[in-house]
């Protein structure tokens, strides 16, 4: 599999750091390659499904992701605080083989995947060889 | 993590407790791996009930398992985490594997009660606390 020219892609912008006391949290992110496309996928628990919005703007990719506070009650009293809960951002500096036109992304239990299919100039061309 | 955890009222310390969290971080990021407790919890409670909440994404229902014994709550599962099924790692944060976490609650619950919902990767499991641990109000008579 021909990866070297994809080694840029989906380098964060914005640290690995999760620092659960900004205002916005960092997703836990895998970053995957096959020979068609770079798979990124996200851990977001809580968010919606409608509450996504995943950009594409020179050559960096942003996922965002609302999450509607949680509901615990008027007269709750905290026992154990563990997390925050709030909205998602994280932004990658993509590669240059990437067809962003093709990105897709989907949505299930909490974790975000998107697809990014590379250029057809970034595949892994297998060549035949005839016989004379 | 091995120990169970006994939730307290922590409000008079809830400085100091970040403040150790934090500490707890730099150890592990300086040993080279998480130590805190996974999944990580929120617990309230509200009124006659107790409320834990976790995060986990990707989770299944079957490969969760919830127990209730007196006052403890334990979480076992696994974390699938993302299939590289011949495909070549760039980047790898999520977690998987096997955890098991036990709470001690401050009363005993009626697991009778107890119900749990996963949506959008957040379990949020309701404990009702039995009925003599329940706070009751004591009229006082007038000695006369």
């Amino acid at each position: 599999m021909n990866t070297q020219n994809m080694n840029e892609c989906c380098t964060p912008v914005t640290p690995a750091t999760s620092k659960r006391d900004q205002v916005r949290y960092t997703p836990t992110v895998d970053v995957l390659e096959s020979d068609s496309e770079v798979t990124l996928v996200a851990e977001v628990p809580g968010a919606a499904a409608d509450g996504f919005d995943v950009q594409v703007d020179k050559g960096v990719l942003t996922l965002n992701a609302r999450v509607t506070p949680r509901d615990v009650g008027r007269n709750a009293r905290f026992l154990l605080r563990e997390y925050g809960v709030g909205d998602y951002a994280r932004s990658f500096r993509m590669g240059d083989g990437i067809d962003t036109e093709a990105i897709t992304a989907e949505y299930a239990a909490g974790v975000l995947t998107v697809h990014l299919p590379k250029r057809d100039t970034a595949r892994t061309k297998k060549i035949s060889v005839r016989a004379n | 993590m091995m120990f169970p955890t006994v939730v307290f009222d922590r409000a008079p310390f809830a400085n100091l407790h970040r403040q150790f969290g934090r500490l707890i971080d730099e150890i592990g990021d300086f040993a080279g791996g998480p130590v805190r407790p996974f999944p990580a919890m929120n617990v309230w409670e509200d009124g006659e009930t107790f409320r834990v909440e976790a995060e986990l994404p990707g989770m299944k229902l079957e490969d969760l398992e919830i127990v209730v014994v007196g006052p403890e709550l334990t979480l076992k599962g696994r974390m699938t985490g993302t299939s590289a099924e011949g495909r070549v790692i760039h980047r790898h944060e999520r977690r998987s594997g096997e955890f098991s976490r036990t709470l001690t609650l401050p009363t005993d619950v009626n697991a009778e009660g107890v119900e749990a919902t996963l949506r959008d990767g957040v379990l949020n499991i309701s404990l009702p606390k039995t009925a003599a641990s329940r706070a009751r109000r004591i009229p006082v008579r007038a000695a006369n």
